[in-house]
């Protein structure tokens, strides 16, 4: 018997849904146009005007948002709301140094909670549950955004956020946790280090959990499962829209379901932004129907993903996207934190480095990412001694690190070592066996 | 003062033999020589017959290259030769960067102690105001002919 959060929302005929979509995105299109200059500008740009909206379809006729436009309006420029009904804020590292920011109101957060809330359900969490968040706590949406919804569920919800292993691992044994919620790398880290201390999956009572932020393969997820002796859900979730829980999979684990009563997805071709036809493969394009803080219109995620309309078996009528295939930019995702190279080159070109050859070389080291920055020395970085050698690593390798919020390793080499195709290098070798 | 020639190598087969190829074909002569290693790179130091033209023949190589000044200093080829320079840096409170060491035929200078020091100008002025027997370019010409 399949068990809903919210049964009227999640089981509504699609023919309904679209009404509600219409109805909240001409909401949505009339709030960002009358309290959001930004927008309000490129709507004029474009000649258009909140009651041109009159269909669904008229959704491809408005602007598409980009990471660009968040960085153009840092950091509160696309607010919809005055501050004083903001009651948090979210951040994520920006490309050039900035961070990205996102603000909630009340209304916001319990939103949030609402769809995450659904997510546990959908895994097969109830308030008698105990949901150990293992996600980083902070800036970063997961572990507030997993939080919020345990506690919305009325489960217990242990907020252990990221690190210290053996320590999760203690909890997760003393406390009889039944979820997890982190990276799926983490997980398997949680795995590996169970047996380091000489526990098996026997001493838990881990009956599944949900595992996003990152890539992962259908391999991982088996041996996640069979590790922990749990089943391994995916969640997806991006902090501009949200943060976790905008789509989730359930029981059937064909696809994760999107709340489309919160949110419009589209598939688009990345280089048009125009709409793919239905069930090809494009940039997921999302807008956010119920938010008040910091609605978008047609958020380029940059994800490649299909969208499944189908009935699911499981009785939810909300459409299924496929787990992302690809990015359709250079971002990477280290350890859950976007990664953008360059990021990189902006912390070297900031150190007076002139015109920098670096590659970014990505491995997975015992279930966690690792990244090297390889780095030509040039005159500048070079000295007689290795002191003066090994400071500059470290100059670089903090500046790195308070840019990204994730370590890496700093490596020089020597001139033109690194491969160049017409010129300029391959800025990053992925070894990830994902 | 010398000038010695400084190389960074990355820690990879076949480095080395890279450079004495270079330097082979160009016809320099190496006296001396020291690698300062780490687990990621090696920064290599030699003392060679010509610098400049050594400098040239591994830039055009590709190697990123520098040269920097080092001090030279004579000292007895026996036991206690070269604890007695150290002794006399350790009065004078100067400090060592790095340094190694070479030893000739030529009788005025059967060994040699090549250093780096901290705070390198006015080391060499107290040093040289003690009378410590420094040496200067002309004796590479003198290990060349010994």
């Amino acid at each position: 018997m399949e068990r809903y959060w919210n049964k009227p929302a999640e089981t509504m005929d699609r023919g309904h849904i679209r009404e509600i979509q219409l109805e909240k995105l001409r909401a949505t299109v009339q709030n960002v146009y009358s309290n959001v200059p930004y927008y309000r500008e490129k709507m004029q740009a474009k000649g258009i005007l909140p009651g041109d909206v009159k269909t669904l379809d008229d959704l491809s006729s408005l602007p598409i948002t980009t990471k660009q436009d968040l960085r153009d309006t840092y950091p509160f420029g696309l607010f919809a709301v005055p501050m004083e009904d903001i009651v948090r804020i979210h951040a994520s590292s920006g490309t050039t140094g900035k961070q990205t920011v996102v603000g909630y109101t009340r209304r916001d957060i319990d939103m949030w909670a609402e769809c995450m809330a659904r997510c546990l359900v959908m895994e097969g969490a109830d308030k008698s549950s105990r949901i150990q968040v293992s996600y980083g706590y902070g800036l970063f949406t997961g572990g507030l955004g997993a939080h919020y919804g345990a506690e919305k569920l009325g489960a217990v919800a242990v907020p252990a956020s990221s690190g210290n292993t053996r320590r999760q691992i203690t909890m997760l044994i003393d406390f009889g946790v039944t979820h997890l919620c982190c990276t799926p790398s983490y997980a398997m880290n949680i795995a590996e280090t169970l047996a380091d201390m000489g526990h098996t999956k026997d001493d838990l009572k881990l009956v599944s959990g949900c595992f996003g932020a990152e890539p992962w393969s259908s391999a991982m997820r088996a041996e996640i499962e069979a590790r922990l002796g749990i089943r391994a859900y995916d969640i997806y979730g991006l902090s501009e829209i949200m943060g976790p829980a905008v789509s989730h999979e359930c029981s059937r684990q064909n696809g994760l379901h999107i709340w489309e009563d919160c949110f419009i997805a589209e598939i688009t071709d990345p280089d048009t932004d125009l709409p793919v036809p239905e069930g090809g493969a494009g940039d997921l394009v999302i807008t956010t129907v119920s938010k008040e803080g910091f609605p978008l219109i047609r958020y380029k995620t940059r994800d490649i993903c299909t969208l499944n309309t189908q009935p699911c078996e499981c009785g939810r009528t909300h459409a299924r996207m496929s787990k992302p295939a690809g990015r359709t930019d250079d971002m990477l995702i280290i350890r859950g934190v976007n990664v953008f190279p360059s990021q990189i080159e902006s912390v070297l070109l900031s150190i007076g480095e002139v015109q920098p050859h670096y590659q970014i070389v990505v491995d997975r080291v015992n279930n966690l990412d690792t990244m090297t920055v390889e780095i030509e020395i040039s005159e500048t970085m070079f000295t007689d001694n290795v002191k003066g050698i090994e400071e500059f690593e470290k100059k670089v390798g903090g500046q790195l690190n308070s840019v990204l919020g994730v370590g890496a390793k700093i490596r020089l080499v020597e001139p033109r070592s690194i491969a160049r195709s017409e010129g300029k290098a391959k800025r990053v070798i992925d070894n990830r066996k994902i | 003062m010398l000038k010695q020639i400084t190389v960074f190598l990355e820690n990879k087969p076949g480095r080395m033999e890279e450079v004495t190829g270079c330097l082979a074909d160009a016809g320099v002569n190496l006296h001396a020589l020291s690698i300062a290693d780490t687990t990621d790179f090696g920064i290599l130091r030699i003392i060679v017959s010509d610098p400049d033209r050594a400098e040239a023949a591994l830039k055009e190589r590709g190697f990123m290259v520098k040269t920097a000044d080092v001090v030279a200093a004579a000292m007895g080829h026996r036991p206690g030769g070269l604890h007695h320079i150290l002794k006399g840096l350790k009065a004078l409170d100067v400090s060592i960067e790095y340094m190694y060491a070479l030893t000739s035929r030529h009788s005025d200078h059967a060994a040699i102690v090549i250093l780096s020091l901290a705070n390198q100008a006015a080391s060499v002025e107290k040093l040289k105001a003690a009378g410590f027997p420094l040496l200067d370019e002309s004796f590479l010409k003198q290990l060349s002919e010994s």
